[in-house]
């Protein structure tokens, strides 16, 4: 298939060959409003580059159903549990709104990375940022920064608004 | 004998005058919006970044946005989040009421400097009430700008400010973009820190004007957002926040580094910031 994603900054670290190589993997998908991709504990076995549209992440909590724990919107990737073992989601994930994405072959490109280290190591460092950007936005929502003092547990103080 | 200007300006800054609630509304479960008119006198020439002193009379007194109105209304607009005493009286007090006001105080935002720029302002909880002065004076003069986008960041769906507003701004044709840190089970928009909102935004960062206004720590990785985006550090600003006593930069207990803040700030470009705010014991 033609290049699907010279256009999405995620993968600008890619030479021009080494995107046409992850292209050869990937297959145009679309997803309607509440259409599930996959779900908590299933095979990675695949990851998406989003097109427009977006996608929740979301976890089932007994007694409270699916909570949505984070969106993500276009041009980012969904989906790094298939780069570790034991290759299963953490989340699940549903299209919020009409969706379109191009999906990979994780299994494929696991091989690719294996027999061609510097292939691997570029789509690390493709990887790697998305990984990082994750655990800071969660870490930043840990801190509860909007909370009030009352809310945070702390001494009530008057500050400026 | 004739009193010096500088007098009168003193005792503006030290004396707060009594204002009345001309309406109070309520935004959220612990917020609401009050206008406050002078029953004499002129109103003083508030800009959209600057606070005022707010008193409860026999309470106290904090520093607070202001939230609309200004230099060409005949209304001082605040919107205050009751997190005390001072601000749980401020907010408690009914329309036909008497609060006390000093200022203006402290810097604006300084709007003009993004003429024929892009505009990108980022919120974060309660931080949005300064920022609305902002986006209604683009509104107000639409073609002076690019494109105008506002960004907004909260706990719960329960905390958004301006929740019409939001939609009457976004049908003029400014982008806004509205994320939750804890979604409820109604909530189907955005969910995760307004950091992510950035990526979707549409901008040329070069020629951006970007006004940020949240928690500190919010207000440092949206800047550093902005910067990785190629928005240069001095056309970002953020409003920066401590402890204001006299508002007119005698007390000192504002002072972060050279600035005192309730003069040189609140709203500081992030070129001067960063370094500020990179110091612990600052």
């Amino acid at each position: 298939m033609s290049d699907p994603i010279a256009a999405h900054t995620v993968f600008a670290e890619l030479s021009d060959a080494q995107r046409a190589q992850l292209a050869a993997y990937g297959t145009p998908e679309s997803y309607r409003a509440g259409e599930r991709l996959f779900a908590e504990g299933g095979d990675a076995d695949r990851f998406w580059l989003i097109g427009s549209g977006s996608v929740a992440l979301d976890m089932r909590v007994p007694g409270r159903g699916e909570q949505v724990i984070e969106t993500l919107s276009a041009d980012t990737v969904l989906g790094w549990s298939w780069l570790h073992p034991p290759y299963r989601w953490h989340f699940g994930a549903v299209a919020r709104e009409d969706t379109t994405t191009v999906v990979f072959d994780a299994a494929a490109v696991r091989d690719r990375c294996a027999d061609d280290p510097a292939f691997g190591y570029a789509i690390l460092r493709c990887f790697t940022p998305v990984i990082i950007e994750r655990l800071m936005a969660t870490r930043l929502r840990v801190l509860d920064l909007y909370a009030t003092p009352a809310q945070a547990g702390r001494p009530s103080t008057e500050v400026p608004s | 004998m004739t009193a010096p200007a500088a007098t009168s300006v003193a005792t503006t800054a030290a004396l707060p005058l009594p204002y009345r609630v001309v309406s109070r509304r309520v935004d959220t479960y612990d917020t609401v919006t009050v206008e406050l008119a002078r029953d004499s006198g002129p109103l003083p020439p508030f800009a959209a970044g600057q606070f005022a002193m707010l008193t409860a009379y026999g309470i106290g007194e904090v520093p607070i946005s202001l939230s609309g109105g200004g230099a060409s209304g005949d209304r001082l607009v605040h919107t205050i989040r009751a997190v005390g005493a001072v601000t749980r009286a401020l907010t408690g007090t009914a329309p036909g009421g008497t609060v006390g006001v000093r200022g203006p105080y402290g810097t604006g935002w300084n709007l003009r400097d993004a003429t024929g720029a892009d505009v990108v302002i980022v919120a974060g909880g309660i931080g949005l009430a300064p920022l609305r002065p902002v986006v209604l004076a683009a509104l107000a003069d639409r073609a002076r700008y690019g494109r105008v986008s506002v960004l907004v960041g909260v706990r719960t769906p329960a905390d958004l400010l301006y929740g019409a507003e939001l939609r009457s701004w976004a049908d003029a044709g400014i982008d806004v973009e509205v994320t939750v840190d804890r979604p409820d089970g109604d909530w189907s928009g955005h969910v995760g820190v307004v950091t992510s909102l950035l990526a979707r935004a549409a901008f040329d960062p070069a020629r951006t004007v970007a006004f940020i206004c949240g928690p500190e720590v919010m207000m440092r990785f949206t800047a550093q957002g902005l910067l990785t985006r190629g928005v240069p550090a001095d056309r970002i600003r953020v409003s920066l926040e401590r402890t204001m006593r006299c508002g007119a930069g005698w007390c000192g207990h504002c002072q972060l580094g050279p600035l005192l803040l309730c003069r040189d700030g609140p709203v500081v470009d992030w070129a001067g910031a960063e370094p500020l705010l990179s110091v612990r014991e600052l």
